[in-house]
C-alpha cells in the first residue's frame, strides 16, 4: 500500500462518484475487503489519507498464532498456505470464511471512519400490517417494544412453534424505525431469509428492506432494515442498535464460534438483542432459570389450540425393514387409520441416504392405499436438493401429498393440515428440540388444529420422552398464562 | 487431522507407513474421497475420454480440424461429477490452495504408471494464467499441479488477456486466434498440464505453438476429463 500525504488535494472525481457524505450511507457500518469498495483508486487512497477509511490487517498474527479479522477464525488447521501471486509472498489465507471471497495475510481490511449517517426520525407509522394480534401476541409485542425503549441488552423470546412470532416483531421493529435506529434480522438459513422478506416488506411497505445471502441480488447492504443469514453479518462492524436473531438455538454455535464473532461484532456496543426460540438449548434454559437472562414465555399458538402431543409406535422389526428398504411395519398399519385421511404427510427421516432408499416402496405403499394417483404426488426434500423451494411450495399448493425429507424441513416451514410422521426416531440426529420442531409442524392452521405426529422407533430414547414432556408442559402452561 | 472438504476428522490406521508420512499430509477423508470417481474402462486412446471406441467422435474432429495432431495424446484420472465440480469451484475460483494439495499424491502416482517412458526426455509446462486472471486468483492452479511432478519444468507459455482474445486484433490475425504466445523455444518433448480437459481446444492450441517453434513431441497430463 503507497502512503500518501496528509495534504494532498482531493483528486477530480467523476460525475458518479459520491462524496465522503453519501458514501457514508454505503460503508458505515462495514469493514471490508478492498475488492468489496467499489471506489476508483485514487479515490480510495485520497479517503485512506484522510482517515476515512481505516486498514486493519486482515490476518493477526502473533508468533504461529494467526487470528481472521473478518471471521474470527484461529484455527491453524483453517489457515492454508499460498504462494501469493499478488505479492509475491507464501503466507496464510482463511480457509474458513473463503466462501465469501479470500482473505489473505497481504490483505487489509477497511472500516468507515467519516461522516455517520444521520437516519431521520420517522413522523409517521412505518407498519403497514392490517392483521390484529391476539392478546398473547401482543403482550409478547409489547415487552419487546418495552426492551428497546429502555435499551435492554438482551431478551429472549420463548414462543412455541405456531405462535406467530414474526407478527410479535412487528411493533419493535416499527418503534426502532421511527427512532432512527438501524435494524438487523438474522438467521442462520438462506431459505428462511428469503421467506422472510417479502413478508417483513409487507408489513413495512414503505420502507427500504434488503434480504442478504450468499447469492443475492442486495449487496449494497446500506438499508435501514436488514434481514441476513448469519455468515454475511461478517462484512459488519457496529452497525446494528437492534438485532433479532431468529431462531437462535439452531445456530450451530457450538461447532461454529464465527457465526457468534459475527453476531457480536455486527452490533453496536450500545445495542438490544432479541432472541426467538421454540426450543431454547439448555444453557438459555440454564440462563433464564438463574435469571440472567430476561425473557418472555409465549406458550399459546396463534390459534389458541394446545400443540398435537406425539404418540410413539414401537416397531421391532424397524432397523431391518429399513435395511430392506421397506417403511417401518407400524406405519403401514398406521397408515390405514389415519383419523383423518385428507391431510397431507410429511414423513421425516434420519439420513439422505435413507430418503432415497426407501421412497420407492412409500410411494409403492402410497400408490396401494390410494393415497396419491401416481408417483408425482410424492417428492423427497433434502440438503443441496436444487429443487427444494420448488418442492416446498408444490407441497404448499396441495400439488404434491407427501414429502420424505431429513432435518432439514423440521423448522421454518409452515404448512395448514399435515400428519408427521418420523422413521427411526432414535436416530441421534433426532435429538428433543429436533423432535419438539417436527412435531410443531402439525396442527398449525385455526381449520385444522389437530395433526398427528408419529414417532416410529425401535427403543424409547431420552431425547423422545423429553420431547414429549416438554409439549404436554408448554400446553399446561396455557392455562396458567 | 482434518478433512480438507467436509473438516470431520481423517482417522488413519496406525501402521509403518502412515507414522513415517509427515503429519502435516493434507487430504480428504474416505467419505469425501469416495465421492470423486476415477476414469475407468475403456477409453479414447487420444484424450481419456471413457468411450468404447479407440478414438472418440471429439477426436476425429480434431483429427480433421488439424492435420497432423499437434498434441500426442491427453491422460486424465478423474471424470467431472458434481462433487468434483464443487471441489474445483472452491480450489480455483474461490482460490483455496489448500485443497489442490489432496491431488497431490494420485497425480504423481498416475504419473508413474503413464508418463514413466517420458520421464528423462520430456519437460512440464503448466497452461498459464493470464497476469490479470492469475492477479485475481492469487495462483494458477496448473502450476500448482506441474510442481507435483518429479520432472523439470518451464514456463514458455504467455497467456494473453481474455478481452484482447475476443476482439479482433492484430496481434490475434498474426496468432491465428491462438490465446497463448511463445516466449521461448522448446526443443525436448513436452508434457502439458492444466486441472481439466474440456474441449480440448486450450490444450490443443497451445501445443500447436510449441510444435511450429519446433518442439518434438507434445503430450498432455490433466486431472479431470470434462
Ligand atoms: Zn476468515
Ligand atoms: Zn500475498
Ligand atoms: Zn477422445
Amino acid at each position: 500500500m503507497t502512503q500518501l500525504q496528509d495534504d494532498k488535494e482531493l483528486p477530480h472525481l467523476s460525475s458518479d462518484q459520491l462524496s465522503p457524505d453519501q458514501l457514508s450511507a454505503y460503508y458505515s457500518g462495514k469493514r471490508l475487503l478492498r475488492n468489496e469498495i467499489h471506489i476508483q483508486e485514487v479515490y480510495f487512497q485520497w479517503l485512506l489519507s484522510k482517515q476515512y477509511f481505516i486498514p486493519v490487517p486482515a490476518i493477526k498474527r502473533k508468533l504461529f498464532h494467526y487470528t481472521c479479522q473478518r471471521c474470527g477464525n484461529s484455527r491453524r488447521s483453517l489457515f492454508g498456505d499460498i504462494p501469493c501471486a499478488s505479492c509475491g509472498e507464501t503466507h496464510v489465507y482463511c480457509r474458513k470464511c473463503i466462501m465469501m471471497g479470500r482473505v489473505l495475510a497481504c490483505d487489509f481490511l477497511y472500516y468507515w471512519n467519516g461522516p455517520v449517517i444521520e437516519r431521520t426520525l420517522l413522523q409517521y407509522e412505518p407498519c403497514t400490517w392490517e392483521g390484529t394480534l391476539t392478546s398473547t401476541q401482543e403482550k409478547a409485542a409489547n415487552r419487546i417494544v418495552k426492551a428497546i425503549q429502555l435499551q435492554e441488552k438482551e431478551l429472549l423470546i420463548w414462543a412455541v412453534c405456531g405462535s406467530g412470532k414474526t407478527e410479535m416483531l412487528f411493533a419493535g421493529i416499527s418503534e426502532g424505525l421511527k427512532k432512527g435506529l438501524r435494524v438487523c434480522i438474522a438467521t442462520p438459513r438462506t431459505d428462511v431469509v428469503q421467506e422472510l422478506k417479502p413478508r417483513i416488506q409487507q408489513a413495512f411497505s414503505s420502507i427500504p428492506i434488503e434480504a442478504l445471502y450468499g447469492g443475492s441480488n442486495d449487496t449494497e447492504a446500506k438499508a435501514q432494515l436488514i434481514i441476513s443469514t448469519t455468515h454475511q453479518l461478517l462484512r459488519f462492524q457496529e452497525a446494528f442498535d437492534i438485532m433479532i436473531i431468529d431462531e437462535i438455538d439452531a445456530f450451530p454455535f457450538h461447532s461454529d464460534p464465527s457465526l457468534l464473532f459475527a453476531v457480536q461484532r455486527s452490533r453496536k456496543l450500545k445495542s438490544t438483542s432479541i432472541y426467538l426460540t421454540a426450543t431454547p438449548r439448555k444453557q438459555h434454559q440454564m440462563q433464564i432459570l438463574l435469571k440472567q437472562l430476561p425473557h418472555f414465555f409465549v406458550p399459546v399458538r396463534y390459534h389458541g389450540h394446545p400443540l398435537p402431543v406425539p404418540y410413539m409406535k414401537m416397531s421391532i422389526s424397524l432397523k431391518k425393514d429399513v435395511q430392506n428398504n421397506h417403511p417401518p411395519a407400524s406405519f403401514v398399519s398406521w397408515l390405514k387409520k389415519r383419523k383423518n385421511p385428507n391431510r397431507q404427510l410429511l414423513i421425516f427421516v434420519p439420513t439422505i441416504s435413507l430418503v432415497e432408499s426407501l421412497l420407492a416402496s412409500v410411494t409403492k405403499l402410497l400408490l396401494q392405499e390410494q393415497m396419491i394417483k401416481n408417483k408425482f404426488e410424492i417428492a423427497s426434500v433434502y440438503a443441496n436438493d436444487g429443487a427444494r423451494v420448488e418442492k416446498v411450495q408444490a407441497f404448499r399448493d396441495k400439488k404434491l401429498v407427501a414429502i420424505m425429507t431429513t432435518t432439514i424441513l423440521e423448522r421454518g416451514v409452515t404448512f395448514p393440515s399435515v400428519d408427521v410422521a418420523i422413521f427411526d426416531a432414535g436416530h441421534d440426529v433426532f435429538d428433543e428440540a429436533a423432535l419438539v420442531q417436527i412435531a410443531g409442524r402439525a396442527g398449525r392452521s385455526a381449520e385444522d388444529p389437530k395433526g398427528e405426529v408419529v414417532f416410529f422407533h425401535d427403543g424409547k430414547t431420552e431425547a423422545m420422552i423429553k420431547a414429549v414432556e416438554m409439549i404436554k408442559e408448554m400446553n399446561k402452561r396455557i392455562a396458567d398464562f | 487431522m482434518h478433512c480438507l472438504w467436509c473438516e470431520n476428522e481423517v482417522e488413519f490406521s496406525l501402521t509403518w507407513k502412515s507414522l513415517l508420512i509427515p503429519s502435516r499430509e493434507k487430504v480428504l477423508c474416505s467419505s469425501c474421497r469416495g465421492k470423486l470417481e476415477l476414469l475407468q474402462g475403456e477409453r479414447c486412446n487420444m484424450c481419456s475420454r471413457v468411450s468404447m471406441e479407440k478414438l472418440c467422435s471429439d477426436c476425429k474432429r480434431w483429427q480433421s480440424l488439424t492435420h497432423p495432431s499437434s498434441l500426442q495424446w491427453n491422460y486424465s484420472i478423474y471424470k467431472y461429477n458434481y462433487f468434483m465440480k464443487e471441489l474445483v469451484a472452491k480450489w480455483k475460483y474461490r482460490g483455496d490452495y489448500t485443497l489442490g494439495v489432496s491431488f497431490q499424491s494420485i497425480f504423481q502416482e498416475h504419473f508413474k504408471v503413464h508418463f514413466n517412458h517420458l520421464r528423462k526426455s520430456a519437460i512440464a509446462v503448466p497452461i498459464p494464467l493470464s497476469h490479470e486472471r492469475l492477479k485475481e486468483r492469487g495462483f494458477n492452479q496448473a502450476q500448482m499441479l506441474t510442481e507435483f511432478l518429479p520432472i523439470e519444468s518451464c514456463s514458455p507459455l504467455e497467456r494473453l488477456h481474455g478481452e484482447k482474445q475476443s476482439k479482433k486484433t492484430k496481434k490475434e490475425r498474426i496468432t491465428g486466434g491462438n490465446p497463448f504466445k511463445l516466449k521461448e523455444t522448446i526443443k525436448k518433448q513436452v508434457i502439458l498440464v492444466d486441472d481439466i480437459y474440456t474441449t480440448g481446444a486450450t490444450l490443443h492450441q497451445a501445443a500447436r505453438l510449441l510444435i511450429d517453434s519446433g518442439c518434438p513431441a507434445v503430450y498432455s497430463y490433466t486431472l479431470i476429463r470434462g
